[in-house]
């Protein structure tokens, strides 16, 4: 391994510690649960208009609900049964959203989708079918944002792309389904990689692999030696190096303009876990109705990966694992970034990449002290920004600054606050800041 | 499982466990070498005087946060004894006690409780203190015993001048620099390496100093900008006189090494809350230090800079902060 091949982002970053303990462990298929709950809304937009009714029998992968809006997804059936009630049910954070609720009978799949398990490697749509599809198979990004997928694809026409970015870089500390992706899928990926070329007419890709997964990386540059047009790069084991931002200007040296898209410097980036999907779905017409999920804490035993259908009870993967003793925060995604959970008594959505017990000492933040100006959040800032400063101004309502001091530029990775030894809760105030200053610069355009 | 309510909050969910007391104390950590130094050439003076430092910062923090304050008291945070400890360093080794407890006062009071605490302060506590015994009792604070290692009989600690006030007097006289050079008190290159010269007792040991700042580095409590910029603008800065004129300039590794640049530009000028936060800062915060330090050695009244190059830029780094900030990423250049 040479270090001096690897590539990174250039300014900030931390090392958080890894803790990818499920890593060894293979994908399990969680078993179906009786009765299945499920969001009609999962993913970053307008919410899906629901087709179900009280009462309708479903099957797996038939459309439940519809994207009618730009950004928006559809949503399909994870399991075969009956609409027992269509209601309003508590996500993870507490809030109620609408949901249904379907009583599980057998396992019958919609007949378009094949189940095969072969891979199948040569892609027979063309360029506008292959979005059409990504559209109607509901894909999402699975790297956390649950953005709908084919909206990156409906490039503006004065946009041309240069290059398809997969994010393989699982820079979040104990999620590891990337991992076992790659390790286990890599094939359909790829292929799937090659669906995303044809959909977007870019001439090469480039998958971006941390060097904490020596083995993934192998594996992958020994099977994408097969295609010429796409690219196998080592990143630095960095974190939040699968940021999009920083991804694209590790892997490409361009940067994003403020406020702008990947498009914008003619990149589009998809993670690793969606190039499984897009390939389910381009190829196998099978639409997203699972999710892959690392269960995992540092006293849980037996850390694991799994395949669970949407709508599976979190409760259910909780009793089968057992909830460590001392759990006091469980978190839905990493720990960097994802959410806590407040309810546990809710369900599997799109995305949901992680369920991860932290110790109740791990759990309670410290006391916030003074701030020493030692910098560290600014050195750690990997959009170049004062978050020590930023904090300051938000305390202080004065939002004319924090825009000047581009506080809308925060990404949210969490590096400042992790690193800031008076344990100032820096993210916080700033996403304070960040609503306050958008709601400030929208009442001026109006 | 419903009975235990979860702890709920904003990402991130983990923290690198970094605190102010891990710095605090680590700063105290690496200031060992070079006290343990001091006292093997000044012997138990150093350890009185270190300790009625300390104890007097720590003993006006207390009583200042409790009785004037009516706070929460912070003694125990490790900054008030970084603060006792770099005072101490910062003066002569025989300097009467009483005067020792008064620059307590000034660093604890007026340094750091009047400004609002720790964080909060525009100046280094250690130095403000430093710099008003030196107006106040420029006698007692200008006499520095001579160095003698503790295992060697001999006559008592008598004192002498530091290698910065031989040469100033010695130019201020009209002699070369190289005949100074050969002043029988002015000490060798390796004897101001290892420590034994005539200073503040703290300053005299360029050797244990850097231990103690590669420790910090490694540590990371402190990043390399404000040293490397402020020692390097002492070598080049003092090195084009020297070049200009070798005869009436010293070289610059003289100036390096004498004097308190080493313990200026390690762990003064380090001090993260009187720093600037962003590196470009830091480096022209180091520039500035190294600019005005040679500027009072060569042509000011007092033989030394640091303390005051020190503090004028502490004042300037509000501006620093504002003027020289991180370059924001993506930003479109206009």
């Amino acid at each position: 391994m040479k270090s001096s091949n690897m590539k990174t982002f250039t300014i900030g970053g931390i090392h958080p510690e890894e803790n990818k303990l499920a890593k060894e462990f293979a994908i399990e298929s969680f078993p179906l649960p009786k009765q299945a709950t499920i969001f009609f809304t999962q993913h970053l937009g307008a919410p899906s208009t629901p087709i179900i009714q009280k009462g309708d029998k479903v099957k797996v992968g038939q459309l439940i609900a519809k994207a009618d809006a730009f950004i928006c997804a559809n949503l399909h059936s994870p399991v075969s049964g009956t609409v027992a009630k269509i209601d309003m049910v508590a996500d993870i954070t507490g809030y109620k959203k609408p949901a249904a609720i379907i009583d599980i009978e057998g396992d019958e799949w919609e007949e378009h989708i094949d189940q095969s398990p072969e891979l199948k490697k040569e892609i027979t749509l063309s360029k506008q079918e292959i979005i059409e599809r990504i559209k109607s198979c509901g894909i999402v990004g699975l790297g956390g944002a649950c953005f709908p997928t084919h909206v990156k694809y409906m490039v503006p026409p004065d946009k041309k792309v240069d290059y398809i970015i997969v994010n393989a870089a699982e820079c979040e500390p104990y999620i590891t389904t990337d991992y076992r992706i790659m390790l286990e899928k890599a094939e359909a990926c790829l292929v799937g990689v090659q669906a995303l070329l044809i959909a977007s007419g870019a001439p090469e890709a480039i998958i971006g692999i941390e060097a904490n997964k020596p083995d993934a990386y192998e594996h992958i540059s020994q099977l994408a030696t097969e295609y010429t047009n796409i690219k196998v790069v080592k990143l630095k084991t960095k974190y939040p190096q699968g940021a999009e931002k920083q991804l694209i200007k590790a892997l490409t040296g361009r940067e994003v303009p403020n406020g702008k898209l990947p498009i914008e410097v003619g990149c589009i980036v998809n993670n690793i876990t969606t190039t499984h999907a897009i390939y389910e779905a381009v190829q196998k017409n099978k639409p997203l109705i699972e999710t892959y999920t690392t269960i995992s804490g540092k006293r849980l035993s037996g850390a694991k990966n799994f395949k669970i259908r949407l709508g599976t009870p979190i409760e259910d993967i909780l009793s089968t694992v057992g909830i460590p003793e001392n759990t006091g925060k469980i978190i839905s995604g990493g720990p960097m970034m994802g959410k806590a959970i407040a309810q546990v008594n809710s369900y599997f959505v799109k995305g949901m990449s992680s369920i991860l017990f932290i110790d109740e000492e791990e759990s309670k933040r410290e006391n916030a002290l003074a701030c020493l100006r030692c910098g560290k959040c600014v050195f750690a800032c990997p959009m170049g920004l004062e978050p020590y400063l930023l904090h300051f101004l938000v305390e202080n309502s004065r939002f004319e600054e924090c825009e000047k001091n581009g506080i809308m530029n925060c990404i949210e990775c969490g590096s400042c606050q992790y690193g800031c030894p008076s344990c100032r809760p820096l993210l916080d105030m700033i996403r304070t800041g960040k609503i306050k200053t958008g709601a400030m610069i929208r009442a001026r355009k109006n | 499982m419903n009975e235990k309510l979860l702890q709920v909050s904003g990402s991130p969910h983990i923290h690198s466990g970094e605190s102010v007391k891990k710095i605090m104390w680590s700063v105290v950590l690496a200031l060992l070498p070079a006290f343990l130094v001091s006292i093997f050439y000044f012997g138990l003076p150093v350890i009185i005087l270190t300790f009625v430092s300390i104890a007097s910062c720590i003993v006006f923090e207390y009583l200042i946060q409790k009785y004037m304050l009516k706070g929460e008291t912070t003694i125990w945070d490790g900054s008030a004894v970084i603060t006792g400890m770099l005072l101490a360093f910062n003066l002569p080794a025989n300097l009467p006690l009483w005067m020792v407890v008064v620059g307590a006062l000034i660093a604890i009071g007026v340094g750091k409780m009047a400004f609002g605490g720790l964080g909060k302060n525009l100046f280094n506590p250690a130095l403000v203190a430093r710099v008003f015994l030196l107006i106040s009792f420029p006698v007692q604070m200008t006499s520095w015993p001579i160095p003698k290692p503790i295992f060697k009989l001999g006559a008592d600690v008598v004192s002498g001048p530091t290698p910065l006030g031989i040469l100033k007097e010695g130019v201020k006289s009209g002699q070369s620099v190289e005949s100074i050079m050969h002043n029988s008190d002015m000490p060798g290159y390796v004897d101001m390496l290892l420590g034994q010269m005539g200073g503040s007792f703290g300053e005299i040991s360029a050797i244990a100093l850097l231990i103690g700042a590669i420790f910090l580095l490694i540590r990371k409590v402190i990043t390399w900008h404000i040293p490397v910029s402020f020692l390097l603008t002492v070598f080049l800065f003092s090195g084009i006189f020297y070049l200009v004129d070798p005869s009436y300039y010293a070289n610059p590794f003289f100036h390096l090494l004498t004097g308190g640049v080493m313990l200026g530009a390690l762990f003064m000028a380090t001090d993260m809350v009187t720093s600037p936060t962003s590196a470009s800062g830091m480096l022209i915060f180091g520039l500035g230090c190294g600019v005005i330090t040679i500027i009072i050695r060569l042509f000011g009244a007092y033989p030394e800079g640091v303390s005051f190059a020190i503090l004028i830029m502490n004042a300037l780094v509000p501006l620093i902060n504002k003027g020289f900030k991180p370059r924001i990423f993506g930003k479109i250049k206009q």
